[in-house]
């Protein structure tokens, strides 16, 4: 029994283009937040002085910030939490639970930067390596080793499964192609019109072995957000509202050392799927699609695993085949994910689930969607997890 | 091979608290790991408190330095600048024989010579005069 299942819901959603490259100044992320929170405060049919509960995403524009720009004069209710890209998650999580508390009545939950414009990955992690993953840890411990970006750090985690379990390059590339065929049918995808053969992935220069061009995600330009609301009050909303069924957070042990671990496959989600799946009263069967956040590609074949939809070790053949493509038994990212749509923060997940679940994406419609789940996965693997209904 | 800090232009730690300790008793040729006082246990990151028994008090412990390579990524283009003349180089993770693992490099070995299970030793860069970094090479007797 749960309090929250079923209690709150999405009811707007809202995204800029993603692009590589922009007009204007990229200092911060300030205007490409608002825009996406413009969009998705009109989706839901209500005006910005409705909203009342805001949580940013962490190292983004805070909150009164984005009320002041948006007209939000009493703001009941903000919080932020320092999960990195497992934040929408666990801020769908605080929303839900504002809603149902009756702290807030309609919560805004934004993202989006100038990833590519504005500061990149590779300048930050020169002028301020303290604010990455694994903070001084990092800074003192891995990067005197020329461990210094997440591309290098999660493919000791690739390599670790391949070595332990026999999982094959061939089987990172079938995330990728499988991605990159779901974005040909997604016109706002980066890599439409861009398809990607296995030929063309295997051929891809490698960046830290066994990583590939290919096996990273896209930094880009984008916002998105999106608003929640209890079921009672959507029902004077325009949208067919999206139902909360179950949410959870997890963190691997020690979260801020990714190779001291006694078990050096745990993610947050390894604990926070199971806990999502009861509240949601299912299990991984249910699931009909899945928007699972992707930075490379073994990060979706661990998080498979470790969520259940296969044995650990068995992620590398369970990609295979076509079972994660439209069409297959679950399909994983229908827009294309960060590796083939655009790497917004994973919140372009929670847009394109929303999407699938009212019936409008479009030529990428999974059919008869009635549950999918979005992961988070943030840092050196905290994790958020939401199971969502119609 | 000490270098002056104007001449090594790759990241350092920064030298304050544990940290600092860390990289002195490498200095003076000794890989310590912090032993818990209360349950023996060894550990690193340093951490203030033994997360298994709670106790605050620990000293440092000087390891083997033998251990063996685990896993490692073959950086071919590398993200930060200071590492660029380096590529391919191979950050690696070496369990040692204590128990405990640590990020690291391999060094005098090429990159397609690296295998899991590889057994390794300490080696001892003075990058600067402040700071020795903790390598590792292969034992091959």
């Amino acid at each position: 029994m749960s309090a929250l299942q079923g209690k709150a819901c999405i009811v707007g959603i809202g995204n800029t283009p993603y692009r590589r490259g922009t007009d204007g100044p990229v200092d911060t992320s300030l205007r490409i937040e608002l825009e996406a929170c413009e969009a998705a405060i009109a989706d839901a049919g209500l005006r910005p002085s409705d909203i009342d509960g805001i949580l940013p995403f962490y190292g983004l524009s805070i909150a009164e910030v984005l009320a002041v720009n948006l007209g939000v004069e009493d703001l009941k209710y903000q919080a932020t939490s320092h999960v990195g890209g497992a934040g929408p998650g666990a801020s769908l999580a605080n929303a839900a639970m504002a809603v149902e508390a009756g702290l807030a009545s309609h919560v805004l939950i934004p993202g989006g930067w100038y990833g590519f414009s504005g500061r990149r990955v590779r300048q930050i992690i020169v002028q301020d390596p303290h604010t990455m993953s694994g903070g001084m840890n990092a800074r003192d411990f891995y990067f005197p080793f020329g461990l210094t970006a997440p591309v290098q750090w999660f493919s000791f985690v690739a390599r670790w499964h391949m070595n332990e379990f026999g999982t094959k390059p061939e089987q990172l590339g079938a995330v990728a192609v499988a991605q990159r065929k779901h974005a040909q049918l997604n016109p706002n995808a980066l890599m439409n019109g861009k398809p990607l053969s296995m030929q063309d992935y295997l051929a891809s220069p490698m960046i830290s072995d066994p990583y590939r061009l290919f096996d990273c995600s896209l930094e880009a330009d984008g916002g998105a957000a999106f608003v929640v609301t209890s079921l009672e009050r959507a029902r004077d909303l325009p949208q067919k509202p999206v139902k909360l069924l179950g949410v959870a957070q997890g963190q691997p042990y020690p979260a801020d050392d990714l190779v001291g671990r006694e078990d050096v496959f745990q993610l947050g989600q390894t604990s926070a799927a199971p806990r999502a799946f009861e509240m949601a009263g299912i299990t991984p069967q249910d699931v009909d699609f899945a928007e699972i956040y992707d930075p490379f590609t073994f990060q979706v074949i661990q998080q498979l695993e470790e969520m259940g939809f296969c044995k650990r070790g068995e992620g590398g053949p369970f990609v295979e085949g076509g079972r994660i493509e439209l069409g297959g038994e679950l399909p994983v990212n229908t827009h294309g994910g960060l590796l083939s749509e655009a790497h917004v923060l994973g919140m372009n997940h929670y847009i394109e689930a929303v999407r699938q679940l009212r019936g409008e994406a479009g030529e990428r419609q999974v059919e008869n969607a009635e549950i999918g789940i979005v992961t988070g996965f943030g840092d050196f693997g905290d994790g958020a997890i939401a199971v969502l209904g119609r | 091979m000490t270098r002056e800090a104007a001449d090594y232009h790759k990241p350092l730690p920064v030298m304050e608290g544990m940290t600092k300790e860390f990289y002195e008793n490498c200095s003076r040729g000794e890989l310590c790991f912090q032993r818990c006082s209360g349950c023996e246990k060894l550990r690193h990151v340093p951490t203030l408190r033994c997360a298994r028994c709670g106790s605050w008090d620990w000293q440092w412990s000087a390891s083997t330095g033998r251990g063996k390579l685990v896993t490692w990524t073959v950086v071919r283009r590398p993200m930060h600048p200071d590492f660029a003349d380096d590529a391919p180089y191979a950050p690696a993770v070496i369990e040692l024989d204590d128990g405990v693992r640590m990020v690291s490099w391999v060094v005098d070995c090429a990159a397609d010579d690296l295998c899991a299970g590889m057994p390794v030793e300490v080696v001892f860069d003075h990058v600067t005069s402040e700071v020795t970094l903790p390598k590792f090479r292969r034992v091959t007797s």
